[in-house]
């Protein structure tokens, strides 16, 4: 049955083993590029928060989300990647920048800087990463290296799909009416006269 | 299956009417009055037949109880079909004529289905509980039809009043079936009986028995106390007072009596209990008809007395009596209500006798029924009611001369107040405007009446009663038969003497008139009652229920609301930031303060 | 090399960034940004639970549907959630949120 699916490689197929290919030369130098990364996807996350120009946000989001898939990439979950890639970085990201053109929203003009809610929010924030690190600094199961995978030729999508269409059946077909939902909640919304 | 045709017919003209035909008076009323015709015809069919085994069909199974209905067909219930669909069928053709203007006429012949449905249901069944169900359904129907006219304040009023108080002796009728079926384990009349004899009850619980069962007849016979309903009733339509209050609704508790009379004859106590409660009724029903104005009042409250005397019947072990009187009765019974009812046409709705007379000229043909009905009732010899009341008098002298004495002096006063009535109405002058111009009613109104009449004339002799019903001949002592004619005799001639050509009532007698202030006690006490358990429930539902419960958690509710509201600032970032708050809280009791 | 606490520390950073960007913009379509910052935040973590606890030599895709449902719900969330900020926006002509706080007291 496996082989039967590896052999029928579809163009997404091709696309993984590609991949495969690549992360196995990446494995090395990972540590490197881990930080490459996640440095990369945290500059460009603070950029969305720092940037006044809404599309300049919404860009650096796409940025960081990209670099996010890439450390998908590196932990072995490559559908995940791909679909952070394709749903994220394509369809919703332009979704934003369609939306900040539709209404033309410019820079945030010179709004008053409220002081109390800058100092409460980073203070809360802070606050967070204070117990992060506190947290992790006790976890040490944590600590361990990531172990490497017992198989040669991992499968990605086509374990992922197994997963879906077995053990998450249900969940599978409620995400589905809930998209269905969604649909019909966007286009009501979206009429000029609602009734 | 004939006697299935009997009792459906009825219920599925009603359901036709209601479901169908609502619309078009007239279709409805033909519909009713065929299926009554229906009822009729087969009720002849079914009387020539041999008696069959009901046919009982399981209607609720709960483990090893399980009730059946079943339709009794035994010669009790086939004379008493007869009765009944005859006269429903007079009567609904009679109303035909009475209610040929009236806008609810579709409703009336559907309520008027129903009763007989009801009616039919109590003839027939073959059980307690079936005739439970019938029974109230005969209440409800009765309700509806006195109400017919339910813009009328006095109409409602009394169709509530027949109900509740109807429902006061049903209540007790429902304890007696569950203490029958306590006692021997059985609803079937059959059953009842014969299990009865071996269930080894105790005396007491056969005489509760007894009693509440009888209570059952005491609501729907309208004896003394619950005897109020009936004279008030008469805010129906005039048939409806005819074929219910008269001849069958108010019968069906002497029916259900005889039916039970096994019972009654296991427990001498309750017997007492019941010829006393038939002589009282009997007596203070005729005591309260002599002083009535109102033609329908004044027999309604003949129709007391007579029951009261069915009753004093059935008390003394005489079912047989009680029935054929029963019989009888309803006959002339009816015919004096639908004879009021052609006055009261006649008269454009007048019923105050006062306002009559003279009528004799103006309606011979009701005044020539009238007056057969009004000697059948005062015991005319060689009527109808004079066979009848003879053998319930025969029964009272033998179960002590008290009740003998105190059925006689009834039987006086029922001749006394008939030609009172009779009299004040049809002789002497006229003395209102309507009563000048008094027409005679058209014949589908006449005719009824003379189909009445005869039975009325005739039902008593011994030929024509005889293949319907086997009267009991006992033996007439002198003083007994001599008494009541006397009492004949004797109430017609102060009638005659007192109230010819008089115009206005020489003899006032407050009590009598005011029926004996029974209602204004009831008043009295129910409202005393009434005032004083709202008093007390109004001050706990004010202070304690909305007070306390309902303001209370209001305020509460309020209040909170009140407080919190404040933290609701409106800014999504300080939302946010509380959030966060929270939750930064949470991590900490969670990763510092776990234990 | 890198552990498990790396890539939640970065996790855990990332979703610091989403969460005080959420509290200190004003514009409610970068808020929106940052929710989806944070969405991925705590994906990144799931996806790392996952690889680091191997079940049979394959990573354990339970945690990895659970990245895949919530990416399918967040798309949902954005399409209803960008419709409902155009609607406010033909209402009130703002996307600022100190401008929408019509809901106290």
């Amino acid at each position: 049955m496996r082989e039967l699916f590896s052999k029928k490689s579809s163009l997404l197929g091709l696309h993984v083993d590609l991949i495969l290919l690549t992360s196995r030369i990446f494995f090395h130098m990972s540590s490197v590029l881990f930080w490459i990364f996640a440095v990369t996807m945290l500059i460009f996350g603070s950029l969305v928060v720092v940037l006044k120009n809404p599309v300049s946000s919404a860009m650096s989001l796409v940025v960081s989300f990209i670099a996010l898939a890439a450390i998908f990439i590196m932990l072995d979950a490559f559908f995940i990647g791909i679909i952070q890639v394709l749903v994220y970085a394509g369809a919703v990201m332009v979704l934003f920048l369609f939306i900040i053109m539709l209404l033309n929203l410019r820079e945030e003009k010179g709004r008053k800087f409220n002081i109390p809610a800058f100092v409460g929010g980073l203070g809360v924030t802070a606050f967070f990463v204070f117990f992060l690190v506190k947290l992790l600094s006790g976890f040490e199961a944590g600590k361990a290296p990531m172990p490497a995978l017992g198989v040669e030729n991992m499968n990605d999508a086509e374990m992922i799909g197994r997963t879906l269409f077995t053990n998450f059946t249900l969940p599978f077909q409620i995400v589905g009416v809930l998209i269905l939902v969604a649909t019909v909640g966007v286009v009501i919304l979206s009429k000029r006269e609602l009734k | 299956m004939i006697a299935w045709i009997i009792l459906l017919a009825p219920l599925v003209s009603a359901a036709i009417i209601l479901l169908v035909t609502g619309k078009s008076r007239s279709i409805s009323a033909m519909i009713s009055v065929a299926a009554v015709a229906v009822a009729f015809v087969a009720s002849c069919i079914l009387f020539g037949q041999a008696e069959t085994e009901p046919m009982m069909i399981a209607w609720a199974t709960a483990g090893a109880f399980s009730i059946e209905i079943g339709l009794l067909v035994d010669p009790l219930s086939k004379v008493m079909l007869l009765v009944v669909t005859l006269i429903g069928l007079l009567v609904h053709l009679y109303s035909l004529g009475y209610m040929k203007e009236d806008d609810g006429k579709s409703r009336y012949f559907a309520s008027l289905s129903l009763f007989m449905f009801s009616m039919l249901g109590i003839v027939l069944a073959d059980n307690f509980l079936m005739m439970f169900i019938f029974w109230e359904l005969v209440g409800v129907s009765s309700y509806l039809l006195i109400g017919h006219w339910f813009s009328r304040e006095a109409a409602a009023q009394a169709s509530k009043k027949a109900f509740i108080v109807n429902r006061i002796g049903d209540f007790g009728f429902l304890l007696g079936i569950l203490l029958v079926w306590t006692l021997t384990g059985a609803l079937g009349f059959g059953a009842a009986a014969a299990a009865l004899g071996e269930s080894g009850a105790s005396a007491g619980m056969l005489t509760a028995a007894a009693l509440l069962i009888f209570c059952g007849a005491v609501g729907k016979s309208a004896q003394f106390p619950l005897h109020v309903w009936l004279p008030d009733a008469m805010e129906g339509p005039t048939p409806v007072s005819a074929l219910i209050h008269a001849a069958t609704m108010v019968a069906a508790g002497v029916y259900m009596l005889v039916r039970a009379s096994f019972l009654i004859e296991a427990s001498p106590d309750a017997q007492d209990v019941i010829a006393i409660i038939g002589a009282v009724t009997a007596l203070g029903a005729a005591l309260i008809a002599t002083q009535q104005n109102d033609i329908k009042r004044i027999l309604a409250y003949s129709t007391l007395s007579q029951l009261g005397l069915m009753v004093l019947a059935v008390g003394a072990l005489s079912a047989n009596a009680a029935m054929f009187h029963l019989i009888t009765h309803a006959f002339f019974k009816a015919l004096l209500f639908l004879g009021a009812g052609s006055v009261i046409v006649g008269m454009h709705h007048e019923q105050d006798i006062w306002k009559m007379g003279g009528l004799k000229n103006k309606m011979p043909l009701t005044f020539m029924t009238f007056l057969v009905g009004t000697l059948a009732l005062t015991g005319m010899p060689y009527l109808s009611g004079f066979f009848s009341k003879d053998l319930i008098l025969v029964a009272a002298f033998a179960k002590d001369p008290v009740y003998f004495w105190v059925a006689a002096t009834a039987s006086l006063l029922t001749a006394f107040y008939m030609f009172r009535l009779f009299v004040v109405a049809f002789m002497g002058k006229p003395r209102s405007q309507a009563a000048k111009t008094a027409h005679e009613s058209p014949k589908i109104m006449t005719l009824p009446l003379v189909l009445l009449a005869i039975p009325s004339l005739a039902l008593g002799w011994d030929f024509v009663i005889a293949p319907f019903y086997k009267v009991a001949h006992p033996e007439i002592p002198t003083l007994v038969i001599g008494s009541a004619i006397g009492a004949f005799s004797l109430g017609t001639a102060i009638a005659f003497l007192l109230y010819r050509g008089r115009d206005k009532d020489p003899v006032l007698i407050p009590a009598l008139a005011n029926k004996f202030y029974v209602d204004e006690i009831y008043d009295g006490v129910v409202k005393r009652l009434n005032d004083g358990l709202a008093t007390v429930l109004a001050f706990f539902d004010r202070w304690v229920l909305d007070g306390v419960v309902v303001k209370g958690s209001s305020a509460v509710t309020w209040g909170f609301g009140y407080v919190l509201r404040f933290l609701q600032v409106g800014n999504l970032q300080a939302y946010s930031f509380i959030f966060g708050l929270g939750v930064v809280g949470v991590l900490y009791f969670v990763i510092f303060r776990h234990p | 090399m890198i552990t498990l606490n790396d890539y939640l520390l970065v996790s855990g950073l990332l979703f610091s960034i989403g969460f005080a960007g959420v509290m200190l913009r004003r514009n409610i379509i970068v808020i929106f940004m940052c929710l989806e910052l944070m969405l991925a935040a705590a994906n990144l973590s799931l996806v790392a639970f996952s690889r680091f606890n191997l079940v049979d030599g394959l990573p354990n895709y339970n945690g990895q549907m659970l990245v895949f449902f919530i990416i399918t719900v967040a798309a949902a969330e954005v399409a209803v959630g960008l419709a409902i900020i155009v609607a406010l926006y033909r209402r009130k002509q703002t996307t600022h949120v100190d401008d929408i706080n019509s809901m106290k007291f």
